[in-house]
């Protein structure tokens, strides 16, 4: 069996599904039965300051589902706990004496004043958890106080308050950063820069989710208003990967620890994001979609695979795909491929077609001799994977690479057996003199 | 149990007064607001979707679930009213496992397609219930129209000649209009006097006139009807039925089988309807199908559909033949009646032949069986009623011949529905060919 086994910046748990710091980790109770649940850790939800804050009496989620309403994207207007401090550090010392092996971190979100972080960090430290997570990430009710992401988008923020913590404890500091920036590589070194022990990403995105057509309010509404939320879930997760990647990458930071968050929902998800560079990772919205039961199958799934290809542990899959993310100007422009459809598993829905000869290259026929027959032409097919994405067939469509030296029927050239990239390419004005 | 139950004979209250609401209740009950968007988000939309294709009337299916997946029940009506004025009906007696859903991609992927019946009612019964009208009247044409027949065909003629500005007369013999949707669907298709809200619903957009009670040939004539008004279409369907052909079937206890669903169906009290311990049924169609399980539902004891031919020949479809079997009616293949007649006790011998394909053609066997029974039904088909009254017009294959336009071999007078060749007799095909016949007399009339 694989070693699931994680170490992440000293904190070890006996698997990298640890629970991100939400309503799940809110109190004793849920944490105590996800941890009968088998959850490798938790983050704590955010500590302030007294007096706690409150939180709205009305809804505080709204959603986006897909068929058979399956929840994709969750929004919420839920600030940190709203439970006294001291409430919720006894739990926190009881949790973690009652569970040793497990990772407990809490999260901590308090005023741009050193005192402050001082002060709560001292009585943290006193609970005996295994760590501290800064949230600068929130971008709701809190930013409007100057906490959370309004932290999170000013990297000498960042560095400053990272700063501070690290010189106030000696708990490992995870720093959790906002999506809501135009390039997390800035934060994401800011907090390198202030000594932090890693960070983690994503927090939620800014957005409304919806508008009630009848009161004409965004959702969820409050007595006729709403406002922005954080958005998480499966619909987010590809921005989470891509800022994932981003920070791995860089070569300022690509030493930086990072614990993975943004719409994990199955054992492919966490490791996606681990081979992308992700030490763990933090699952929020799948458990408050399916429970906690959901850990089953992500141990069990991630260790089968593992099993299944030969990975003893975590470390042989960690970054596995990092040197594999490129800049698109360095993606070989010789490579071709082109749709095959299947017929036998075609169910001749046609989606295929109409998607092709709608809105692409018409390369797709939906009559052969008079039947209804879905089949590519090669002439017009540019390999851009549209129909595959849109079948409801699970393979059905693959895309086939086209050998070098074969014909390429669109181009009518054969493929060049050469790596040419943009940077190489005759109409690229800026190309490099290669000769 | 009542004591009736076991008894031989011709009775009626042969169930206990509670039991016949039960078993004539919703064969398909409605899908419910869940149960309908689970069942659309099934839909993939597909391209030029061969549902379409299959479906008669062509509603434009993939966009009428698509709007019910989007909260648009009432768009998602008028999509299919557009094509299928009887929408409602058709969702409750159209055999879509031999039309939509056996198309279905989804029927190709999991054999199990998307319940496109059950859909199509959801939508319907909302916009029906809810009294939405979708279409008015074009401004008069000053022309008319006579239709001799309230049945599908008849209905859906007149709504689409109401629409485009014309004034419309309904002719029909009966007493109610609606046709067979009225006097021959089962009764646990249209439950709750469905068909005469749709009579209702359909005639709401004004400029229809129902005259019932009139019978062609009888005070009523093709010619007088074209004198009177600029075009007539009949939809009169087959008011006749096909004898046995064989000694002893003038007995009381041999009946019609659609004269003992249109009894049925016109009953207020289906414990008045008497039927027998021992029931057969001649046939191998939705009749057939249809008269057995009704007589069983009503208590008749042993039910036995005999049919000349095979399990794949029988026009009913398996789907029918299943639920028929699975109520507790037994269905014999291979087999044609020879002579009926009768015990002392006053039970029906029915001596069945065995028979055969030979050649191609079915033959008998000298093989016989005799069965007893208290009441024979025959349903081996209807036939056109010609009589007098459609001299003027030529038949092929005993029906009325029709263009494709749906007009006959007189200039002004249109068909469609049974009467017709060419059609599949069903609710649905009657309703196509009432609407396409109006488009045709339309443009004839605004020629
Ligand atoms: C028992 C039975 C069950 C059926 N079940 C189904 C089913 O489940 N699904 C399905 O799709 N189809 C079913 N069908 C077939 C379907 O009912 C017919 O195909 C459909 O009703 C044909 O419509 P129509 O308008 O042509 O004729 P009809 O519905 O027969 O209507 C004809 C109308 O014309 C009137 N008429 C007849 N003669 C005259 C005259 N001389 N003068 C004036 N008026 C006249 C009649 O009173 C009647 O109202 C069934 C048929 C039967 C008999
Ligand atoms: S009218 Fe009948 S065949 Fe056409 S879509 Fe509706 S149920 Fe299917």
């Amino acid at each position: 069996m694989a070693d699931l086994r994680n170490d992440f910046v000293g904190i070890k748990s006996p698997n990298p599904f640890w629970l991100a710091s939400a309503p799940p980790t809110d109190k004793e109770y849920n944490v105590v039965r996800a941890f009968k649940a088998g959850w490798g850790g938790v983050v704590w939800k955010t500590l302030g300051l007294d007096p706690h804050i409150v939180n709205v009496g009305g809804p505080r989620y709204g959603a986006i589902w897909g068929a058979d309403r399956r929840l994709l994207g969750l929004n919420n207007i839920e600030l940190i706990t709203d439970r006294p401090l001291e409430v919720n550090l006894q739990e926190i010392k009881s949790v973690k004496r009652d569970w040793p092996d497990r990772a407990v971190v809490t999260s901590l979100m308090v005023p741009c004043e050193e005192p402050c972080w001082e002060e709560i960090l001292r009585q943290v430290e006193d609970t005996g958890c295994d760590g501290v997570e800064l949230n600068f990430g929130c971008p709701h009710g809190m930013s409007e106080r100057g906490m959370g992401a309004a932290v999170g988008q000013v990297p000498e923020y960042i560095e400053m308050v990272t700063r501070w913590a690290k010189a106030n404890t000696r708990m490992p500091v995870i720093v959790k950063l906002t999506p809501n920036i135009t390039d997390v590589r800035y934060p994401a070194r800011a907090a390198h820069a202030g000594g932090a022990d890693a960070v983690s990403l994503i927090n939620t995105i800014s957005s409304i989710v919806s508008v009630d057509l009848d009161s004409f309010a965004p959702q969820p509404t409050i007595d006729g208003k709403g406002t922005h939320g954080g958005y998480c879930g499966p619909a987010v997760k590809p921005i989470a990967l891509n800022m994932v990647a981003a920070i791995a990458r860089d070569p300022e930071t690509a030493s930086l620890p990072i614990s993975g968050i943004g719409g994990v929902t199955t054992w492919r998800d966490a490791a996606e994001f681990i081979t992308l560079g992700a030490g763990n990772v933090q699952v929020c919205t799948a458990a408050m979609t399916y429970g906690f039961k959901i850990i089953d199958d992500l141990v069990e799934g991630l260790e089968q695979w593992m099993d299944n290809a030969g990975h003893a542990d975590l470390d042989a899959i960690h970054g596995r795909a990092i040197p594999n993310v490129t800049e698109w100007q360095y993606l070989n422009l010789n490579y071709t491929t082109k749709a095959r459809i299947d017929q036998d598993s075609c169910i001749k829905c046609g989606r295929c077609h109409i998607a092709c000869e709608d809105t692409s290259h018409q390369a797709i026929t939906n009559m052969v001799d008079g039947e209804r027959r879905f089949e590519v032409i090669d002439e017009e097919c540019v390999g851009c994977n549209l129909c595959v994405n849109v079948c409801p067939v699970e393979s059905c469509i693959t895309m086939e690479q086209i050998p070098s030296g074969d014909m390429d029927e669109r181009t009518g050239k054969p493929v060049a057996d050469e790596y040419g990239n943009w940077t190489m390419h005759p109409n690229n004005p800026m190309r490099d003199a290669a000769e | 149990m009542v004591d009736r139950y076991l008894e031989d004979g011709i009775l009626d209250g042969r169930l206990d007064a509670g039991d016949y609401d039960g078993n004539f209740g919703d064969a398909h009950p409605p899908l419910d607001t869940h149960e309908a968007l689970v069942a659309a988000d099934r839909c993939y939309f597909c391209y030029d979707a061969p549902c379409v294709t299959a479906c008669p009337t062509g509603i434009d299916i993939p966009k009428f679930i698509r709007q019910i997946s989007t909260g648009n029940l009432d768009g998602s009506a008028r999509t299919i009213f557009d094509q299928n004025i009887l929408g409602g009906m058709c969702a409750r007696v159209c055999p879509t496992e031999t039309l939509c859903e056996q198309a279905c991609v989804r029927e190709t992927a999991e054999g199990k397609p998307v319940q496109i019946g059950l859909l199509q009612r959801h939508a319907t019964d909302h916009a029906m219930s809810h009294g939405r009208q979708f279409y008015s009247r074009a401004a008069e044409t000053g022309k008319s129209v006579a239709i001799i027949g309230a049945g599908p065909a008849g209905l859906a003629c007149a709504h689409r000649l109401a629409m485009k500005g014309h004034a419309v007369v309904v002719y029909d013999a009966r007493e109610k209009a609606g046709g067979l949707n009225e006097f021959g669907i089962a009764t646990y298709k249209t439950v709750d006097d469905f068909a005469q809200h749709e009579v209702d619903y359909v005639t709401a957009i004004g400029g229809i006139e129902i005259i019932t009670g009139k019978r062609l040939g009888d005070g009523l004539s093709i010619d007088g009807l074209s004198k009177a008004h600029d075009a007539v279409f009949v939809g009169i369907g087959l008011s006749g039925v096909n004898a046995l052909g064989v000694d002893g079937e003038d007995d009381a206890a041999v009946a019609n089988a659609v004269d003992f669903i249109a009894a049925l169906r016109q009953a207020s009290d289906l414990s008045t309807i008497p039927v027998g311990r021992r029931v057969m049924v001649i046939g191998g169609g939705m009749t057939a199908i249809d008269v057995a399980t009704q007589a069983h539902l009503l208590g008749a004891q042993e039910v036995t559909i005999a049919y000349r031919r095979g399990r794949e020949q029988m026009n009913a479809s398996e789907v029918e033949q299943n639920q028929s079997t699975s109520k507790g009616v037994n269905i014999r293949h291979w087999m044609k009646p020879v002579e009926v007649t009768k015990t002392d006790s006053g039970s029906l011998l029915v001596k069945m032949e065995y028979t055969t394909l030979s050649g191609g053609k079915l033959a008998g066997t000298g093989k016989f069986q005799t069965f007893e029974v208290d009441q024979l039904f025959k349903a081996i088909g209807q036939t056109l009623e010609a009589g007098d009254a459609l001299a003027g017009l030529t038949l092929e294959q005993g029906r009325i011949k029709v263009d494709e336009s749906f007009r006959t071999s007189n200039p002004s007078v249109w068909a469609g529905g049974d009467c017709t060749t060419g059609g599949d007799d069903l609710t649905v095909t009657a309703v196509a060919q009432g609407r396409d016949a109006a488009e045709s007399i339309h443009a004839a009339l605004s020629a």
